[in-house]
């Protein structure tokens, strides 16, 4: 397994997903020898993980079960451990298509945070592309080297740790698409503009505040970009049940057997007929992602 | 693979480039000597060839576009400008140039921001606008009689955009942001075994391609007679990266799933699709493709008719006559040996894309089609492995609800979720920011989810999600109990 390649047998060393049920799951690191609690019951990695296939359902000691799933970036950004607010995937899909990110291409990004829009990059842009990430929390630098290496993505990001808006990305002419997410992005553009390629790039920044994109669009014009657009994303996402809905009794009207053909003496057997109609009934949700 | 990224992209003749004004587009053939029409303009595409993408144009007499020079913003001194519009009325007098006077500027040949600076002076209004309603009096002005044409690199961005707003029908109104979504949703990177099923004009599959640059394999299921790859053509990919592209079509799933697989009949000739189904926005080229295609075609029809002509005169035989006969029937056997060949490789290739489906290990399918979704789902996840993501579109959200309840009781998938993406652009100048369009409903559903190994007998995890299911007020039995 990698976050760039699928696997089909889980392995010693894998990040895995377990999935316990709906919108329930968590990442866990097979390790021979190792147990992982759930709330099922107990998960033996030598046993019940290494060398099962992706996608088996694995019984738990108390009984229940789970699924265990091939990591993704997607799961991964459901899953991973915060260290800063993230961006989630209705963002990463809109900002990966606008950015026209593809197999091959040079990404300059900043900051890393938690890694989760970098995983998703890294997934794009490999075989042949690369993604210098930089963040200045030394910790967060860190931990996020050590997260690319256990996911078998280390040979497609460099992480530097410095302030991209003093001393910009480490990298100049080799971009194709910047991405900034900090919170004062008019003050990196310049070194943005220097980071792409010569023959210009796409930049992205992304801003919880009206007034920072204000001042990114500004900053952006000042340094000669073009085509400058500002999008908003939402998901909206839907639950799907099936109930049904009891008929009315409207009664029958006096002396004509014929009418409704409801038995209404009997209110109950009203509602045994209409109960094998199911009426879809879909219920909303309005999910903002930021 | 060919890395197209470091070497700086130009207007190369042959490729299909797209055309951009302000936030119309236009894909089109780069032919020289052929007339496009564009934006209420005519020119000719000769002078851009050579020069990089992302170069901007001006239409000058002619039809011929000169590269933008880099204009120095006219430095506007000290602009007079009033407060606000309470004694401003439109009578529609204000501008003293009349239409005929301003055709006669366009006539001599006058550059675009030259008539521009002339309304702004022949207006008597234009001093008493706040700076705000000047600027967007010149922005309107501007857009009218400068006309800039920018030529851009086709890509998924560019291509779902233009299709959206030209041709959003082709695509069963597959608005871009929800395209995004399916990319990233469906996991899609070099290196996947995808499965994709779409009638979108091969935009979808496009997409695809692009996001997998090469590497990796795509079946394209089919309906009819052969896919339609209208919109993939633009993209310019590297022919390469049709090597790994197969087909397959619908019609033979059933029996590929049910083991009665043959390759006895044969969906009818692809090239009748591919004529049907042209372009409408300026793709006249692939036409011409089109029928390079058919010749094999035609000439063994026109062959065949010759030989009845022939059958008609037999009257009239003499020694060139039966030489020139002699010529058409080693040619009308040229012909047939090569339509036998050509289906005997479709055959082989049918045979070679069925193995491929039967190892039923795709990473992942792609649904975007006219059809109800839930017949498509049953059958092609069926070729998919186990812990892969898939992604459906439909138009309409109805059809996935029932989509989704099938797939509950089929089982076998999980973390289904049914979706829409809203979208909003922004309109960002100081202090006159403000929303500006917001599309929602219209860019179409999403239902997607992972597979996991599929129990033969009745899946227990559909039997916790009918749980989950009843009636809010009923009791859930509680998960331990199920499993006690």
């Amino acid at each position: 397994m990698s976050f760039v390649e699928y696997g089909d047998m889980i392995k010693d060393g894998d990040t895995a997903i377990v999935f316990l049920g709906h919108e329930s799951m968590f990442p866990v690191k097979v390790q021979h020898g190792t147990v992982t609690q759930t709330k099922y019951g107990v998960i033996r990695h030598s046993t019940d993980l290494i060398g099962k296939k992706y996608g088996s359902k694995v019984t738990c000691s108390k009984g229940g079960w789970v699924f265990i799933l091939h990591p993704t970036p997607e799961l991964w950004t459901m899953n991973l451990p915060h260290r800063t607010q993230i961006l989630y995937s209705t963002d990463i899909s809109i900002i990966t298509m606008m950015l026209e990110l593809k197999p091959g291409s040079i990404v300059c990004e900043s900051g890393t945070g938690s890694g989760s829009l970098s995983h998703a990059v890294i997934r794009t842009v490999a075989p042949m592309g690369h993604l210098y990430t930089v963040e200045f929390h030394q910790q967060r630098a860190e931990k996020a080297r050590e997260e690319f290496r256990e996911h078998g993505v280390e040979h497609l990001v460099t992480v530097t740790n410095q302030d991209v808006c003093k001393n910009g990305f480490g990298v100049s002419n080799i971009a194709d698409a910047v991405f900034l997410d900090i919170p004062s992005p008019w003050e990196a553009i310049g070194h943005a503009k220097s980071a792409l390629k010569a023959e210009g790039g796409r930049i992205c920044s992304f801003s919880p505040c009206i007034e920072q994109v204000q001042r990114t669009c500004l900053a952006m014009e000042e340094y000669g970009f073009t085509e400058i657009n500002t999008l908003e994303i939402l998901l909206r996402v839907y639950n799907v049940r099936t109930i049904s809905l009891q008929i009315p009794d409207l009664g029958k009207a006096a002396e004509d057997n014929s009418s409704t053909g409801f038995d209404s003496s009997n209110p109950s057997n009203q509602a045994t007929t209409t109960v094998s109609r199911s009426i879809w009934l879909c219920l909303a949700f309005g999910t903002s992602v930021y | 693979m060919e890395d197209g990224q470091s070497l700086v992209s130009r207007i190369r003749e042959g490729d299909c480039a797209v055309l951009k004004r302000d936030d119309v587009f236009k894909a089109v053939p780069v032919l020289r000597r052929r007339k496009i029409i564009f934006e209420k303009q005519w020119f000719y595409l000769d002078n851009a060839i050579g020069h990089v993408y992302g170069t901007t144009f001006e239409v000058t007499s002619g039809g011929s576009l000169q590269p933008k020079q880099e204009a120095e913003e006219t430095n506007k001194e000290t602009k007079e400008a009033g407060t606000d519009n309470r004694n401003i009325v439109d009578d529609g007098k204000s501008q003293k140039l009349t239409h005929d006077d301003i055709k006669a500027l366009k006539d001599k040949g006058i550059k675009g921001q030259e008539i521009v600076q002339q309304l702004i002076e022949n207006s008597t209004t234009f001093r008493d606008k706040t700076e705000f309603a000047q600027d967007k009096y010149i922005k309107k002005k501007k857009k009218k009689y400068e006309a800039l044409i920018t030529i851009v690199k086709p890509s998924t961005r560019i291509l779902s955009t233009m299709y959206y707003a030209r041709e959003p029908g082709k695509i069963n109104h597959l608005r871009y942001d929800t395209l995004a979504q399916m990319l990233t949703l469906g996991n899609i990177r070099a290196g996947n075994k995808m499965i994709v099923m779409e009638t979108c004009a091969g935009l979808v599959l496009g997409a695809v391609m692009e996001r997998m640059g090469g590497y990796g394999s795509i079946i394209q299921m089919y309906p009819g007679g052969g896919p339609v790859r209208a919109a993939t053509s633009c993209f310019g990919f590297p022919k390469v990266f049709f090597d790994n592209l197969h087909e397959f079509p619908l019609s033979k799933v059933d029996s590929l799933l049910s083991g009665t697989f043959s390759t006895e009949t044969l969906p009818s000739e692809p090239e009748d699709n591919a004529l049907a189904e042209e372009e409408s926005n300026g793709l006249t080229d692939e036409k011409q493709t089109s029928l390079q295609k058919t010749e094999g075609e035609s000439t063994t029809e026109a062959a065949m008719e010759i030989n009845q002509t022939e059958e008609q005169e037999t009257m009239d035989i003499n020694a060139e006559d039966v030489e020139h006969r002699e010529n058409k029937e080693k040619e009308n056997k040229e012909n047939v040996q090569e339509k036998q060949r050509r289906q005997w490789e479709r055959r082989k290739k049918l045979l070679e894309t069925a193995a491929l489906l039967r190892e039923k290990n795709a990473d992942g399918l792609i649904v975007a089609s006219k059809f109800h979704p839930t017949p498509l789902l049953l059958a092609l996840l069926e070729f998919v492995a186990p812990s892969r993501p898939f992604v459906v579109y439909c138009q309409y959200k109805e059809p996935l609800l029932e989509c989704y309840t099938k797939l509950r009781e089929r089982g076998g998938v999980i973390n289904l979720k049914l979706s829409e993406t809203w979208l909003r652009n922004y309109q960002v100048l100081p202090d006159r920011s403000h929303p500006k369009l917001t599309m929602s409903g219209g860019g179409g559903y999403l239902l997607s989810g992972i597979t996991v190994v599929l129990d033969k007998g009745k899946s227990d995890s559909s039997n916790l999600e009918a749980l989950k299911m009843e009636e809010p007020s009923s009791k859930r039995c509680r998960v331990q109990d199920l499993h006690g």
